[in-house]
């Protein structure tokens, strides 16, 4: 499969698609609609294709060799720029098994997010064509290697959905649509000074000998590569490395939503149609963990070392905080926002243990969140096309009315809770077990464990008070599923059973990748300090 | 017999850029002014084609004088083109009338 | 049947009601007697796990069985050492008593909803839900690993859930089976705690490997103290499934759920998960844990025992008795009793499914009312619930010739040993009182409502005995109520098949340091061949109590009995009176030593409040310090912007402003008549000509 340039074809094939819906007549809406499903559909099958032909045993991470499915050439080369010397963008695409999960998650919401967005009604040129250009942003955030093609895709994929939700957003969508552009458009600009300054710091050794600073990620976590006295070079005994990670940090907590960063997702979600909510949830807040992972833990790993309590502790209070909100919530979408909070909790503590189990389980936290939060606001968005209303005191006794409907919704509540034989519960239990087993954090692990309580708590209540009880009258005319609704809910269903009940087709994917991680992080700082 | 000298062919053409200044002056249809114009070029053209005679240039008066006549004929081309216009804008080609400019 | 054959017939079980479920559930609407699928499954269940328990009982007594599949392997880990998950299933003599109880109970139950539950809407997801329950708990008896017992242990939380909010459209329904959910949750934290502390010592959760590592002295933290945490930790499972002092909230709430549900889980077979995982991880089990364990069995049996003195509801009276019934197990158990807390655990799930059943018989014929003050009498019209249910009362209430004489009085008598080894008498009074309490409150609940005159004459009038359905589960259960299927001597069942040569104490293998002085094992027992768990002196102590603990419970047994028939049947003693005499106390008891209240009062409100705070402290604090930044920012830039208009703009458009005027002044020079212009040049060119020029005029 060498030949195929299929992280290209699968990362740039919604251009494409986007393109093709700009050069068609306005008002041609079947056909936008059939054309963007039919590109996600491929999206879906390319993301089957690249995980038939991955190979399980290499672990990617920081060596290229272990890299599948590389494609890297050079992009953009200025010779002699004043005192810079040769600029050297390269173009470089790959996975791991860090990245290959995600990109799976992507295609899987991003076809769902399409079958959601079927009532979209006013301008829907516009909206499928933003649509598709998000889609390209989030594959191109995963597949990247180079940093700065890491950062445009980032921030390709900020303005399409500052659109989505500022044009076909909720009655507060302009406040909402503006807070998330801004909010992220912060945590952009420290990325891209951390960015910056590692550029300065590193170089790469060319074919010709010559020495260029460099982009690369993975020539970035060489601590060989760095120059004496650059800013961030861990060789620079005044070097600026724990401000630069902690940048990079804050850059990509705003986005997971770390406490207290947090507040835009309400906000964002409320306001957001369904399939950009889907979207959100579903991809767009991994994109801070996976950052974080990509990133600060391979280039920083000695103060991953030194923070990774810190890390630990913010997962902490994103879990027991997170639940405790949604507990009080009385919008059924915001509660659900609070919940992806607590959920995002789990995937901190589990990268901040930095062991096998701990990471494994925070990677695949992020894609059971992915597939199970996903379900989660397609739920409040079918019941909120129905009834035009979300309060969760405003229903009740829906389980007669919509049977089905009620079945779906168990299950993905009863995933959320992390009930085992669902998704949920492994990527849990991995996360605890691993940062259980951690001395530093063991107590930060059992207060945490606290947030399944409360989840099964404001998770169960909510059930009680939409579905069951005496029916009200007023939603008598309530229909069940219709076939696009079930078209929605039934993969991602099946993809929260298979993957509770045979877990390995996912933590097989990512073992060798996380092992070869967390060998990296674990030799590392000893090299560092010894240099 | 009197000999027509350089001094003839210029109190011609002064005449003609006299009547034909007069003439730009005096009226006000724009075809008037236009064919005032037209006088003005060819007083031009006597004289230099008068200077070319009598002085020592070779025959590059000839030469303007016939380039003038290329332009002048252009010149007029356009002019009319853009009376014609006037005259379907305004239904007047009294210039003094065509003042929409002024404010 | 080889052992090969007794491992696929146990998978059957524990398979076949999963398969059951999906059939059922995803047919159910379709076809109306889709129910009689999950029946036809749950028979074959039965006659599977029959088979198994002959075979494993009689053949194959001392060999345990173990069959296991990798689940999760990934290898040799950095940093974590091999990191391999199995599942399996392991089969010794204990497992397929529980899977022969609890498919037993299960059948006898399906059987019995299909007349009970007779016209329900949603009949066939009743069924279902049973199949799927029928799943979990088997799970839990198969399971050879901590972490697949603590998987279906949530299932099995699930089922109930489901169950106990079978009607949600009651509001207490719907309520009980989140309390049920969440309690439960409460207690599963804590056991996922003990599971990780194993899992970071052992890196496994098979129990055989857990227990030898144990053996090989390899604790948790290296200390005896966290072995102790870890065991307890793991019984907080137990105390939140098994309805346990200070977790036992739930169970009577969840008396909301249909009644045979209540028979089959919340009494015979679910409840009873939390005894079994005790006596699963009991060999691991430390002195002190076992006695802690002790304390809150004892505190789960006195309490839920002098609720059930005053409670008129008739299933609450028996949930409280099961929560109390189940506080006897966890106490046995606690003080070393491994052998009668099993026991009891079998004979309780009979003769208490069987209350059930009958109260549910009743319940059914009086058209549910549940309400033992307005019944009575009703032995006349329902003679085979009568006397099926006076012999489970009398089972309960420990009176000879019955299962649950035999398994209490060796509960008794083991903490009568107790008190005489180390002289912790405490135990021993609450066993006693409790036997007498259960005599009374169970005879009053017989006298109240079989016995008198009727006191709801029209009810009464409409009761009538129930199907064939139904009442022959309750003679199936009554006839295992008798002692003879546990041992052929009706006083003692020590030398009974059943404990003798099926259930045996497993030898403990914590460090000698950490258990009890008398599970120590002293020079005589080495010379015994067979491996002898408890010391000498324990055996001896047991010998000495059995006497004094037959006699003692038969006297309380019948004093409790006898005050019942003086209070209700003989109207001697004025139970008014004496309630008018000790109201403070009765009120107490009645109103279930306001525990919920308590609960609501502090955690409930603790959280909520919390929650509420914090909510309020996300919109306005943490949002409002963002929005706030937003706000200044708009200030500044506001002010910025007023800068940048007045003064920078300013500037800009005054020059603008003076050209402007400039061009005003001159625009007067423009008249727009072409002569005019013309004349203007002509004039202007002779002047230039004059003045550039030298000419002279």
């Amino acid at each position: 499969m060498q030949q195929v340039p299929l992280l290209s074809l699968i990362t740039f094939l919604p251009i494409i698609g986007m393109i093709i819906i700009l050069f068609l007549p306005k008002n041609n809406d079947k056909v936008i609609k059939a054309l963007t499903l039919a590109v996600t559909g491929i999206q879906v099958i390319l993301g089957i294709v690249i995980w038939r032909f991955y190979d399980y045993s290499l672990g990617g991470i920081y060596n290229q060799a272990t890299f599948q499915f590389v494609e890297k050439f050079r992009w953009i080369e200025i010779p002699s720029v004043s005192w810079l010397g040769t600029i050297k963008i390269d173009y470089f695409l790959g996975i791991d098994g860090i990245s290959a999960p995600l990109i799976l998650l992507t295609a899987i919401i991003t076809f769902v997010a399409t079958l959601a967005s079927w009532n979209i009604k006013t301008s829907l040129k516009g909206y499928f064509a933003l649509f598709l250009l998000l889609d390209t942003g989030m594959m191109g955030v995963f597949v990247s290697l180079d940093f700065f093609l890491f950062y445009i895709f980032w921030e390709v994929m900020l303005l399409p959905m500052y659109f989505l939700i500022g044009i076909w957003g909720g009655p507060r969508k302009e406040y909402a649509a503006i807070k998330f552009f801004i909010y992220t458009l912060l945590g952009s600009v420290f990325i891209l000074l951390a960015m910056i300054g590692l550029y300065l710091s590193a170089t790469e050794t060319l074919a010709d000998g010559s020495k260029v600073f460099t982009f690369n990620m993975l020539a970035l976590m060489n601590s060989e590569n760095y120059t004496h006295d650059g800013i961030l070079s861990p060789l620079n005994p005044n070097n600026f490395r724990l401000l630069a990670f902690l940048a990079l940090f804050v850059g990509f907590a705003i986005k997971i939503p770390m406490f207290p960063f947090h507040t835009w997702l309400p906000d964002a979600h409320v306001e957001a149609p369904t399939a950009i909510s889907v979207i959100l949830a579903g991809v767009l807040l991994k994109m801070g963990t996976y950052g974080i992972l990509r990133i600060n833990y391979p280039m920083f790993p000695e103060i991953t070392h030194q923070l990774a309590w810190w890390i630990a502790m913010f997962g902490m209070i994103n879990i027991i905080y997170g639940a405790l909100c949604a507990l009080a919530q009385k919008d059924f979408k915001k509660l659900i926002a609070y919940s992806s909070v607590s959920h995002m909790g789990f995937v901190m503590l589990g990268m901040a243990s930095l062991n096998t189990a701990g990471i494994s389980g925070a990677v695949f936290q992020m894609f059971n969140h992915g597939t199970i939060t996903a379900m989660l606001f397609i739920i409040v968005g079918i019941i909120y096309d129905r009834a035009h209303t979300r309060g969760i005191n405003d229903f009740g006794g829906l389980a007669n009315q919509m049977p089905i409907y009620t079945g779906f919704v168990t299950i993905a509540f009863f995933a959320a809770i992390g009930l085992p034989g669902l998704s949920g519960f492994i990527s849990e239990t991995f996360v605890f077990l691993g940062a259980f087993h951690v001395e530093s954090i063991r107590l930060i692990t059992v207060i945490s464990t606290l947030g399944i309580l409360l989840g099964a708590g404001y998770m169960l209540w909510t059930l009680q008070r939409i579905f069951l009880g005496e029916l009200n009258p007023k939603w008598n005319t309530l229909n069940d599923l219709t076939f696009r609704e079930y078209a929605m809910l039934v993969p991602l269903t099946i993809i929260i059973i298979v993957l509770g009940i045979y877990p390995s087709l996912m933590l097989d994917l990512m073992n060798s990748s996380v092992n070869t991680m967390v060998e990296f992080l674990l030799k590392s700082p000893v090299s560092f300090s010894g240099l | 017999m009197m000999t027509i000298g350089l001094n003839h062919f210029l109190i011609v053409s002064g005449l003609l850029f006299c009547f034909g200044i007069f003439g730009m002056m005096t009226r006000k249809n724009a075809v008037m002014v236009l064919m005032g114009i037209e006088l003005i070029l060819n007083s031009a053209n006597i004289n230099f084609i008068a200077f070319a005679k009598y002085g020592n240039f070779g025959y590059h008066g000839q030469m303007i004088a016939l380039f003038v006549i290329i332009l002048a004929a252009a010149e007029a081309a356009i002019a009319l083109a853009i009376v014609l216009n006037i005259y379907k804008n305004f239904a007047t080609v009294n210039v003094d009338e065509v003042n929409n400019l002024k404010e | 049947m080889s052992e090969y054959q007794i491992i696929v017939f146990s998978l059957f079980t524990l398979f076949a009601p999963l398969v059951g479920f999906l059939v059922t559930i995803f047919w159910g609407k379709k076809f109306k007697s889709m129910y009689l699928f999950e029946v036809a499954v749950i028979t074959l269940v039965l006659l599977a796990s029959i088979a198994v328990m002959v075979v494993k009982l009689g053949y194959l007594t001392d060999t345990k069985i173990v069959s296991e599949f990798a689940w999760i392997s990934l290898g040799n880990l950095p940093v974590l050492g091999e990191f391999n998950l199995t599942l399996g299933i392991m089969i010794d003599n204990i497992t397929v008593i529980m899977m022969f109880v609890v498919s037993l109970i299960s059948t006898l139950v399906h059987y019995y909803s299909i007349a009970y539950m007779k016209g329900d809407k949603r009949y066939n997801r009743y069924f279902a839900y049973l199949g799927i329950f029928t799943f979990s708990m088997m799970g839990i008896v198969l399971t050879h690993n901590i972490l697949m017992m603590y998987i279906f242990w949530e299932l099995v939380g699930l089922s109930s859930y489901l169950l106990i909010g079978f009607w949600y459209e009651k509001k207490s329904a719907s309520d009980a089976g989140k309390k049920a959910f969440i309690v439960n949750r409460i207690g599963d934290v804590g056991m996922f705690a003990g599971i990780m502390m194993l899992f970071i010592t052992y890196h496994t959760f098979t129990f055989d490997t857990i227990f030898e590592n144990i053996s090989n002295g390899i604790l948790p933290f290296n200390s005896d103290f966290w072995l102790t945490i870890t065991g307890l930790l793991l019984f907080c499972g137990a105390i939140g499934k098994s309805a346990q002092f200070p977790l036992h909230v739930w169970l009577p709430d969840a008396m909301e759920g249909p009644t045979p549900v209540s028979a089959l889980i919340h009494a015979a077979t679910m409840v009873a998960a939390g005894v079994y995982l005790v006596a699963r991880i009991f060999v691991m089990l430390t002195g002190d844990a076992l006695l802690i364990i002790a304390v809150v069995g004892a505190l789960s049996a006195l309490i839920p025992a002098t609720i059930a003195l005053t409670q008129n509801d008739i299933k609450k009276v028996l949930a409280y008795s099961t929560i109390s019934q189940l506080g006897y197990m966890i106490l046995a158990l606690g003080v070393g009793s491994f052998v009668y807390g099993f026991f009891h655990l079998i004979t309780h799930a009979f003769f208490k499914a069987g209350l059930f059943l009958g109260s549910g018989s009743v319940i059914h014929s009086m058209h549910h009312e549940q309400d033992i003050q307005k019944m009575g009498a009703l032995r006349k019209k329902m003679p085979i619930t009568y006397v099926t249910f006076v012999l489970f009362s009398i089972a309960i209430a420990g009176v000879p010739l019955t299962s649950g004489f035999l398994s209490k009085d060796g509960i008794l008598a083991g903490t009568y040993a107790f008190g005489l080894l180390t002289g912790q008498w405490i135990f021993a009074i609450v066993g006693f009182l409790v036997a007498m309490m259960t005599a009374f409150y169970m005879f009053r609940l017989v006298i109240l409502t079989f016995h008198g005159e009727p006191r709801d004459p029209h009810k009464f009038e409409h009761a009538h005995e129930s199907p064939l359905l139904m009442t022959i589960p309750l003679i199936i259960l009554a006839s295992l109520s008798v002692f003879v299927f546990y041992t052929a001597n009706p006083v003692d069942a020590e030398g009974g098949w059943f404990l003798s040569k099926w259930v045996k104490t497993p030898e403990t293998v914590v460090p000698q340091s950490a258990r009890y002085s008398f599970m120590v094992s002293d020079a005589e027992t080495i010379t015994h061949q067979e491996k002898v768990v408890h010391s000498i002196s324990y055996s001896e102590a047991l010998h000495h109590a059995h006497m004094p603990a037959i006699f003692l419970s038969l006297f309380l047994a019948g004093l409790g009995i006898l005050t019942a028939f003086l209070f209700y049947q003989w109207k001697k003693l004025n139970a008014d009176k004496l309630v008018a005499n000790i109201k403070p106390l009765y009120n107490f008891s009645y109103n279930k030593w306001y525990i919920d209240e308590l609960y609501e009062a502090t955690f409930l409100a603790f959280t909520m409040g919390l929650s509420n705070l914090l909510a309020w402290f996300d919109q306005k604090i943490v949002d409002g310090i963002v929005n706030g930044t937003a706000t200044v920012t708009r200030f500044f830039s506001r002010f910025i912007g007023g800068f940048d208009t007045i003064v920078v703009d300013g500037l800009v458009n005054l020059f603008a402003y003076m050209s402007g005027m400039l061009g005003l002044i001159l625009r007067k020079l423009q008249l727009g008549k072409v002569q005019a212009y013309i004349v203007l040049v002509i004039f202007s060119l002779v002047i230039l000509v004059f003045l550039f020029t030298n000419l002279q005029l």
